[in-house]
């Protein structure tokens, strides 16, 4: 087990050292990052300036020198500056990200409460009318573009009912109806292929498990039905929904970047969609490490859980 | 089998007592055409491929079924919405042209341009997923049959992979190189390689170990041959499974990156791009970014229904899928 946790750490870190290299490289062959002070002909900065702003970013460096630069600074915890704002970019992601968590929690809690109870439902029932509405339910949420959600979303509850509002959250708004208003159809749209992932995969796994030796035994000794589903059956079933957590975590991530260029978010997604046509690469950095760093840590947790709710499972 | 022979018997002289009683020992009465109906609606996607197909053909025919091109403007016809709106058409004597499902905000035809959408969109999922399934059927037939460093190195390079948040590095690309179809290509075989490694990797090991394997081994066949002829054979249910349940994350994924504006270049009309622009217009023409999308959400449910009857047919051990 310790073996595989320190092999698991360190190809976590590779992964993160291949993501910002990535990022690094494009962003170097997108263009001079210094063009965004000045363009090639003046507006005023002279040479010396650019001279001096180039020797501060290390830019007149190797590539390669450059990430080893930036790498010892993010060992020593130091982000560096955005360029556009010179303000630290762990305070810009900071600010940021409390927007996206409460987004991606929301949108969490929707899938694990919508997806896992249909899909224990339309597995007990199976072939009723519950069955199809589950099954519905999901073969939509996974065929359904995020970004479609949200406009459809928009078009029936914002322009045409008017019932919730079409995002920007309001922020200077104090009374808070209107804020869980704003939050309501960004939750959905993010949520819904979660939501339908975990009922299918909650529904197979349940089938499987009403099927078996100990559901059964369960059942002849007595136990009530609600019993055997809830206790019995569902424990096991949860297996796969676990597995797959931490890909719905970077689904989260992804989704965010549409979710919040739909519904005018201000969060990390928007951000980092913002930093790129800005060639702000520290920034750039910044996220997609912060992103890479999420994606190894849900997985790495969603192993672990994988081991207490079965046993069976030892990493050897 | 039963079914039939029983149907044909009946089917000869009104009521039979002999018939009577063998269909109903064996519990089977006869069908109605409903009935029969429903059960081979349940039984084969019918409806999915039908879907499909219909896609396909307005894909190839574009240019012989679309009313105008999918570039022609029409000022008088701006905005105009789909043809069940009488009114609008009374009202705007001036505009000759009724458009079926409308038409966008320099009155270029909706159905045309998805029709041509159509055309774009299908052909980049289609080689982007046959790129990454080449790529990706490969790693896995090697790493699982010759194993140690080879399969340790595919199988972590695999893991790493997974990590990176494709759709940010997708647009830094798109930014960097400039939108263009080709690179929208590129950057999805990139994402749909790794997907399927692992299955296949784990089929190939299950099917090395057996003894026609050995046998072909003892007679001579090199690496590539037993892999080529004896192993892949064995494998191609899984990875046809694993492409149909691919295509349409691949679809949307294009859709997702046209519609952040890194995709396909704003002046080709695909879906995805049609949505992101009929979003400006949506509380005046809400058929521009409407019908577009119904018809991604059409082709990946079918897509998606029809790779789930597959897989249950073909391949059920990737049931958790």
């Amino acid at each position: 087990m310790r073996k595989y946790l320190i092999q698991r750490f360190f190809f976590g870190v590779l992964s993160l050292v291949a993501a910002t290299l990535i990022v690094f490289v494009l962003s170097r062959a997108q263009g001079d990052p210094l063009l965004l002070y000045a363009k090639p002909g003046g507006y005023g900065v002279s040479p010396e300036q650019i001279a001096a702003l180039e020797a501060k970013l290390a830019l007149d460096r190797p590539l390669m020198v450059q990430y080893l630069i930036w790498l010892g600074r993010i060992v020593r915890g130091d982000m560096g500056e955005t360029l556009l704002s010179e303000r630290a970019v762990s305070d810009v992601i900071g600010e940021k990200l409390g927007a996206t968590m409460q987004l991606g929690l929301l949108a969490w809690l929707f899938a694990t409460f919508v997806g896992v109870p249909l899909g224990v439902l339309s597995a007990v029932k199976r072939g009723s009318v519950w069955d199809y509405i589950g099954r519905a339910f999901a073969l939509f949420g996974q065929a359904a573009p995020v970004f479609f959600l949200g406009i459809i979303g928009i078009l029936l509850f914002a322009v045409q009912l008017g019932w919730l509002p079409a995002g920007l959250r309001p922020v200077q708004d104090p009374f808070w109806p209107s804020q869980a208003k704003a939050l309501v159809m960004p939750t959905i749209a993010l949520g819904w292929l979660p939501a339908a992932v975990y009922l299918r995969l909650t529904r197979s796994a349940m089938l499987e498990v009403l099927d078996s030796e100990y559901v059964k035994l369960a059942r002849a000794k007595g136990a009530s039905g609600r019993a055997v589903i809830w206790r019995h059956a569902l424990r096991n079933a949860l297996i796969p929904p676990i597995t797959v957590s931490a890909l719905v975590l970077v689904g989260f991530l992804e989704g965010s970047v549409v979710v919040e260029a739909v519904f005018a978010w201000p969060g990390i997604g928007r951000m980092a969609v913002e930093s790129i046509h800005n060639n702000d690469f520290p920034l750039l950095t910044g996220v997609i490490l912060m992103f890479a760093v999420l994606y190894v840590v849900g997985s790495f947790i969603a192993d672990i859980a994988y081991t207490i709710v079965d046993p069976r499972i030892r990493y050897d | 089998m039963a079914q039939e022979t029983t149907t044909a018997d009946t089917q000869s002289d009104g009521p039979d007592i002999h018939n009577l009683m063998a269909s109903q020992v064996i519990g089977i009465h006869e069908q109605t055409f409903g009935q029969k109906f429903w059960y081979v609606l349940r039984r084969w996607p019918v409806v999915p491929i039908a879907i499909l197909v219909a896609m396909l053909l307005a894909a190839v025919f574009a240019p012989l079924l679309s009313p105008t091109g999918p570039r022609d403007i029409n000022l008088r016809g701006r905005a105009a919405p789909p043809f069940w709106n009488q009114e609008w058409y009374d009202d705007n004597p001036k505009n000759e042209q009724r458009y079926l499902l409308g038409a966008d905000h320099v009155g270029r035809d909706v159905l045309t341009r998805m029709l041509y959408g159509a055309r774009i969109s299908l052909m980049v999922a289609i080689i982007s997923l046959t790129a990454g399934v080449v790529v990706g059927s490969a790693v896995g037939l090697v790493a699982g049959y010759y194993g140690g460093f080879i399969d340790e190195f595919s199988m972590r390079t695999v893991d790493v992979w997974n990590a990176l948040p494709f759709l940010l590095i997708a647009i830094l690309a798109a930014v960097t190189f400039g939108q263009s179809v080709s690179i929208v290509m590129i950057l999805l075989a990139l994402i749909a390689w790794a997907g399927g490694v692992r299955n296949v990797r784990a089929e190939v090991l299950t099917l090395k170990t057996r003894d026609y394997i050995a046998l072909a081994r003892i007679s001579g066949a090199s690496d590539f041959r037993i892999i080529m002829r004896h192993i892949l054979p064995g494998v191609v249910n899984t990875i046809v499974v694993l492409a149909t349940l691919r295509v349409g994350g691949l679809i949307l994924a294009e859709a997702s990156l046209s519609f952040l504006g890194a995709g396909i270049p704003a002046a080709t009309p695909t879906w995805g791009n049609m949505i992101s622009e009929g979003r400006e217009w949506l509380s005046t023409a809400w058929w521009i970014a409407v019908f577009p999308g119904i018809a991604i959400l059409l082709v990946v449910m079918s897509v998606n229904f029809f790779g789930d009857w597959l897989r249950d047919r073909w391949d059920p051990k990737l049931r958790q899928l």
